[in-house]
């Protein structure tokens, strides 16, 4: 009966999902959309962060369908207003006297008209204020913050009544002892894994539920995002260098049992080192996710630039779907990697070690 | 690469950070640490359950064998007070023969040395008597005309008579 209903619940997803792409490539239709430039700068739109939250788009009627997130600036004070004042970055919004314009996805400083100057690589020139808005990202890990809340809440909530979780918990749970089992423990130690153990579980969940919602409709992109990446990267290295006890230290700036010339050579590389880590974890996560998010909408997007429709189609449908179920394992995949480094990073710095382990440590940096 | 850093939002980068950080104080707080502690907790229930029931069935075992033990004992006790109480009786019985057959013999030699002494007495007592006898018959003999041997033979026979008759 259970195995009945995972069963299902597993090919719900996987329709969900593939329904889910092909809504996309409804949004896309705009109307107009159909030449190979517009579906490249339809791809690069939707990777991109926005100031709206858009559901979908009437590119004929220019009609679109969603709500305007708020804009926050700060440039000789505070701005709040509301992003529909731009409408769709089709007017500029005056502000306190102050004149912003969207172009290209972010907001300049303009004069009445709106003028943006371009210089020879057609950058725009004019200022850009400092640009704290809640966009179409932001609200999604809002959202997805909330929902991790409500889960993981309500989970702790159930321990309070029952050792044993009810409902959606009985999912969770395994969830949870898979992070604490297979991750944490195996590359931080029994000892120490606990202090850890909520920036893990958080980034694992909080990563996990964002791929997820790449592939929903709702077509967000949030941890194919190098900004949110490199937010979470920079929280990986942040623990583990503060965390870090003192035979690491001594590894990066006085590596026992090489002479002298090669450690103060080595210090610069240790110290490279440190940072390459969390800049690989960056790179992965981001250029994963935006990849699967070209390719699925790459492969949607044929059926709009073929001649034939029906052929295209079901070719477009084909690829799509088998793309699309990759892409939940990816989804998976790089929240459990992601997660994996940052333990195997957090327990490279707190291991107590003997030397005989050097070998091996370097061998694990290299990954 | 320039792609790269032209597409990186500040805003973005720092909403992130603060989501973040909020969203792993409220998970440590209100998620997190209440379910790993019922998880452990529920482990080393289960740990512990698992261990006493183990101990529990070797305790059992134990008693078992005590059990075992203790019937082996007192099995081995019966048979030695049997064993005893049969020894006990044959030593017994044995010294009961041994006695009567003692008292027997001495009852015996008492009669026999009974019967030896009146014997003697008797026969003293027959010797006596045969002395006065014959004395009385001399005497008389003696007393008597021993006229003719017609009478003397008379009188020695009615003498002997008398002795006889005694």
């Amino acid at each position: 009966m259970q195995n009945f209903s995972i069963t299902k619940f597993i090919l719900s997803l996987v329709v969900f999902c593939s329904l889910s792409t092909f809504a996309k490539g409804d949004n896309e239709s705009k109307g107009a959309v159909d030449s190979k430039s517009e579906i490249d700068a339809y791809i690069d739109h939707h990777l991109q962060d926005s100031y709206y939250f858009n559901f979908w788009s009437d590119g004929e009627t220019g009609e679109h369908v969603g709500f305007p997130l708020p804009i926050i600036l700060i440039d000789d004070g505070l701005k709040v207003f509301s992003s529909s004042k731009f409408h769709h970055g089709e007017t500029v919004a005056e502000v306190d006297g102050n004149y912003y314009k969207i172009y290209h996805g972010k907001i300049y400083k303009t004069d009445a008209e709106g003028t943006i100057s371009l210089d020879e690589d057609n950058h725009p020139t004019n200022s850009k204020p400092l640009d704290l808005s809640i966009t179409k990202n932001v609200t999604t890990m809002l959202l997805t913050s909330v929902l991790l809340l409500l889960m993981f809440g309500s989970l702790a909530k159930n321990y309070k009544n029952s050792q044993l979780p009810k409902g959606f918990g009985r999912v969770l749970e395994p969830l949870v002892i898979y992070v604490r089992d297979d991750i944490a423990i195996p590359n931080i130690g029994e000892k120490k894994y606990r202090k850890f153990m909520g920036f893990l579980l958080t980034v694992f969940f909080f990563i996990w539920i964002l791929n997820l919602l790449g592939m929903t409709p709702l077509g967000v992109n949030v941890t194919g995002n190098i900004a949110v990446t490199a937010c979470l990267a920079l929280f990986t290295y942040l623990i583990t260098q503060f965390s870090a006890n003192k035979d690491y230290w001594k590894h990066i700036f006085w590596m026992p049992g090489v002479p002298v010339p090669m450690k103060i050579i080595l210090i610069p590389i240790e110290l490279l080192g440190t940072l390459t880590k969390p800049f690989a974890l960056m790179i992965r996560l981001f250029a994963n996710i935006t990849a699967g998010h070209v390719v699925i909408m790459s492969l949607i997007a044929l059926i709009f630039v073929g001649k034939n429709v029906y052929a295209d189609t079901s070719i477009s449908l084909a690829l799509a779907l088998f793309i699309s179920v990759i892409e939940l394992l990816v989804a998976f995949l790089q929240a459990y990697i992601f997660t994996m480094l940052s333990a195997l990073f957090i327990g490279l710095a707190v291991e107590e070690h003997d030397h005989a382990h050097d070998e091996e440590l370097e061998t694990n940096e290299i990954i | 690469m320039e792609k790269l850093i032209n597409d990186f939002s500040f805003g973005l980068f720092f909403w992130q950070g603060i989501i973040l950080i909020i969203l792993i104080v409220l998970l440590r707080k209100f998620a997190w640490k209440p379910i790993l502690d019922s998880l452990n907790t529920r482990e080393e229930g289960i740990k512990n359950a698992l261990e006493s029931a183990e101990k529990a069935k070797q305790e059992m075992a134990n008693l078992k064998a005590d059990n075992e033990k203790m019937l082996q004992e007192a099995r081995a006790d019966r048979d030695e007070m049997l064993k005893e109480a049969q020894e006990m009786k044959k030593k017994i019985m044995a010294e009961a023969t041994e006695d009567a057959t003692e008292k027997a013999n001495t009852i015996i030699a008492k009669a026999q040395e009974t019967i030896q002494s009146e014997k003697k007495a008797a026969l003293s007592e027959i010797n006596e008597q045969v002395a006065t006898l014959s004395l009385q018959i001399a005497e008389k003999v003696i007393k008597q005309d021993l006229s003719d041997d017609k009478s003397q033979m008379e009188l020695i026979n009615k003498m002997l008579d008398d002795v006889k008759a005694n």
